[in-house]
């Protein structure tokens, strides 16, 4: 049996090894369905099967142990070509190494066919057992035979959603189950339970594959999902990322002559990061440059929250904030997280709900109640309470920060206004 | 620079700036598993390139990104150490194939899981070594938000011109602290293509002829082609270690080499009679620039290095070292990686190493070792 997708009939494995009989039956199938040897791209795994390469006049593709369906994936993904077939050639090896990628492409249901040349053992590397190897099956590493079963790998890629999975013996001409399986609109997967001559048939002399197969307690058959084949949908995308962020012009003046840094924090969910972020901006388009970042635990919706700002009438490189000069906190999170830094401060200003008691530190103190309008505006409160105190920026600022990211319908503004004396 | 008059100023974060200039650049696809600080870089990605696939880990998201390039695609993705580690061994098949793609390594505090929302900059060595065989990838460091619009979009030209997976190096601190920034300093980016193999003669797809072997997708019936991540000769051909074969892998480092002069960047900032120079890339560098200006306001004569281009080692910043009494390397790690790299693992005297383990270099700490 021979076939234009391959350039020899004489291939490169053992005499009588079971992978003979999969690459010649599987090509022959491929010519017979009208694949012309370019629509072909055959990616194989490594392992005796994956030494096939050069006598194939198809695309090649020849990539790392247990990785061939998931390379064969990425193929799938960037063809847009239909009539282009995806074909892998993997052994048992590679399925247990990459189970994860079999187990994905089944799951996507990728357009794209998997033949697993399952002789039971890693040949390649000296008959070693596998995950695949049935129970009982002697290997170099069992040869009282197998104390476990192996995967079944056909229920396993059936029940992550294949379309068309299906377990063979490679004995005699079955090219029909290649045919069903390349025709497949979606994924499919062929185990083909072969035998090893070189260990397989040494160590388990007078065992006949099917009753390996059926002793194992594995079926021959073929099952079936009925859905449709993946599609690439994408959801909406964006043009440009730049112009998802707003352009902020300068409108006011700062009052600023070197640059201070900032710490602001109170807990999760009282709006800290929306505060640093509509204060950041604020100072921007007060004409001083800015940096920003937050700090707050993993699970992102308690304990403290905190951010870090830096404010500078010039360019700002380093950005770190040892001691800072000015501290703003709302609630005892807050207070703890930041309790070495203020007691650490020398000088500068810590502005401090009212409601907390006074740490210990060299910083003016200015309390004042942040959480009149809320929890949830505590941030919020503090940073135009701070504006409005300190002077830095025009206070007004922050609130054409928020007209201009339309936030004013969202957040309590003249409430805010309203809890600040002299505003 | 373009054209515009008014300065269009912006609250943005690096990784923003990084994903659209590789978009612009020509990649197409990002492909990742999450993975703190490398995040925003995966929304964005998301949200910008025109392909973006989910990975359920590292090793695939390598390889999903390997196929697409097969098929001519220049795919980005994002990650810190520990994605970085499963997929070395798909970055050497990349490399092996050479396959164009970028990935964004964005730096944390390690061993292991370490602390992922701790920076640093510990995984130069690991870049330098991570293939077998030690040839060399090209590693760009960005140090600022204008490194994280032009050096991403070098990151996708060298990848396709060169064929062969590039690292972005950059740390928490740089991608994801929101800063002002003018929207106008940004220039025009370029939009590469993937140079195709257009002749009707044989086609091999790794041809010694030229330094870069011509590409073609595997969409295309007119020629076959064959990547192999095994040794090969150039038509792709598994081989033992044929002569021909051997010397395709050494074409392999001769071309990322050959071009480095292309791909040299770094900023220099000299100043007449000084005898000290700070040498720091990375998140460490803005510390440096603020140090190298205080000293110089002290009347301490200082230049300033920042290297971009880690890998390949070019000889150019021995070179612009060796011209002072003494030197200052600044980064984020316990042993020197960058020192370690030009200068091995017995630093000369006069080159001094400030170190950081989870906080950030300060200026200060550079100035005194300046001043010691
Ligand atoms: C990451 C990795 N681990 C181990 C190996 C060594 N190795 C090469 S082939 C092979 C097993 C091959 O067995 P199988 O996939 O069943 O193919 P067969 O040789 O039986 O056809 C192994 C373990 C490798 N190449 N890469
Ligand atoms: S070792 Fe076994 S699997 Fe490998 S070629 Fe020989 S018979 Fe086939
Ligand atoms: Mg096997």
């Amino acid at each position: 049996m021979s076939s234009q997708l391959l350039n020899t009939s004489s291939l490169p494995y053992c005499k009588g090894c079971g992978h003979d009989l999969i690459a010649k039956q599987s090509m022959k199938a491929l010519e017979d369905l009208g694949f012309s040897p370019l629509d072909v791209i055959m990616v194989t795994d490594i392992g005796c099967h994956g030494i096939i390469d050069k006598c194939l006049n198809t695309h090649t593709v020849h990539g790392l142990h247990g990785r061939s369906a998931a390379l064969g994936a990425g193929i799938s993904y960037g063809l847009e070509n239909p009539d282009k077939k995806v074909v892998v050639f993997i052994g048992d090896g590679g399925a247990t190494i990459g189970l994860q990628h079999i187990m994905e492409a089944a799951r996507l249901n990728l357009n794209m066919t998997v033949i697993l040349h399952n002789n039971m053992l890693y040949g390649m590397t000296g008959g070693q057992t596998s995950g695949l190897t049935p129970k009982n099956f002697a290997t170099t590493t069992s040869y009282e035979g197998n104390p476990l079963s192996g995967y079944d790998i056909c229920a396993l890629t059936h029940t992550a959603g294949a379309s068309y999975t299906c377990r063979v013996l490679g004995i005699g001409d079955i090219s029909d189950k290649f045919s069903s399986a390349f025709q497949v609109k979606g994924f499919s997967l062929l185990e083909i339970v072969e035998i090893c001559p070189s260990y397989g048939v040494k160590l388990n002399p007078r065992r006949k594959l099917n009753e390996i197969v059926e002793s194992s307690g594995r079926k021959i058959g073929e099952w079936e999902n009925s859905r449709p084949a993946y599609k690439l949908s994408q959801g909406k995308k964006t043009k440009d990322l730049l112009s998802k962020v707003s352009i902020i012009d300068r409108e006011y003046t700062h009052n600023l002559k070197e640059p201070i840094s900032i710490i602001l924090s109170g807990s999760a969910g009282e709006g800290v990061q929306l505060a640093a972020a509509i204060l950041s901006k604020s100072a921007i388009r007060s004409g001083l440059d800015v940096t920003q970042k937050g700090s707050y635990p993993v699970t992102v919706g308690v304990g403290f929250s905190t951010a870090e700002l830096n404010l500078s009438p010039g360019k700002i490189n380093f950005h770190g904030i040892n001691i800072p000069d000015v501290v703003i906190i709302t609630s005892e999170d807050g207070l703890k997280h930041n309790l070495k830094r203020i007691n650490n401060m020398k000088k500068g200003v810590l502005y401090i709900d009212k409601s907390l008691d006074i740490p210990e530190t060299g910083a003016e103190i200015i309390q004042y109640d942040f959480r009149s309008v809320g929890a949830k505006n505590a941030a919020l409160t503090s940073i135009v309470f701070f504006s409005k105190k300190s002077g830095i920026i025009n206070y007004k600022s922050i609130f054409k920060t928020i007209e201009s990211e339309s936030m004013d319908k969202k957040l309590p503004v003249d409430k805010i206004k309203n809890s600040i004396a002299g505003l | 620079m373009q054209e515009k008059d008014k300065c269009e100023r912006v609250l943005i974060d690096g990784s923003r700036l990084m994903i659209e200039s590789m978009a612009r650049a020509g990649a197409d696809a990002f492909i990742g598993y999450p993975i703190t600080p490398a995040n925003l870089l995966y929304a964005y990605g998301s949200q910008r390139m025109s392909i973006m696939l989910p990975a359920p880990d590292e090793i695939t998201t390598l390889q999903w990104m390997s196929g697409l390039s097969i098929t001519g695609k220049i795919p980005v993705t994002a990650t810190s150490y520990p994605g970085l580690a499963l997929m070395i061994e798909s970055v050497n098949m990349a490399y092996m194939m050479e396959l164009p793609m970028v990935i964004v390594l964005v730096q944390r505090l390690g061993p292991a899981t370490g602390t992922a929302t701790c920076g640093a900059q510990g995984d130069l060595l690991a870049l330098k070594g991570m293939m077998s065989g030690g040839h060399p990838l090209p590693v760009l460091a960005t140090s600022n938000f204008e490194d994280c619009w032009k050096l991403s979009e070098k990151a996708v030209h060298i990848a396709a011109k060169l064929r062969t997976p590039v690292v972005l190096l950059t740390s928490k601190e740089e991608v994801m602290t929101q800063k002002s920034f003018d929207l106008n300093l940004l220039d025009n980016i370029k939009q590469t293509q993937l140079k195709y193999f257009d002749k009707d003669s044989n086609y091999k797809t790794y041809d010694a002829e030229g330094l870069v072997p011509e590409f073609l997708p595997v969409n295309q019936n007119v020629h076959q082609v064959r990547f192999n991540a095994s040794t090969h000769d150039q038509y792709g051909i598994l081989q033992h270690s044929s002569e021909d074969a051997l010397n395709n892998t050494r074409r392999l480092e001769k071309k990322i080499n050959e071009y480095l002069d292309e791909y040299t960047y770094y900023d220099y900032d000299q100043q007449d009679g000084a005898k000290n120079i700070v040498v720091s890339y990375g998140i460490s560098s803005a510390a440096a620039i603020d140090a190298v200006s205080d000293l110089r306001k002290q009347g301490i004569k200082t230049s300033l290095l920042i290297p971009k281009t880690l890998i390949p080692v070019t000889n150019v910043y021995k070179k612009i070292i060796n011209k002072y009494k003494k030197t200052v390397i600044a980064e984020e790690n316990i042993n020197n990686q960058f020192g370690q790299l030009l200068f091995g693992v017995e630093r000369p005297e006069n080159i001094r190493f400030v170190e950081g383990l989870g906080k950030m270099i300060t200026p200060e700490e550079i100035i005194k070792e300046v001043k010691k």
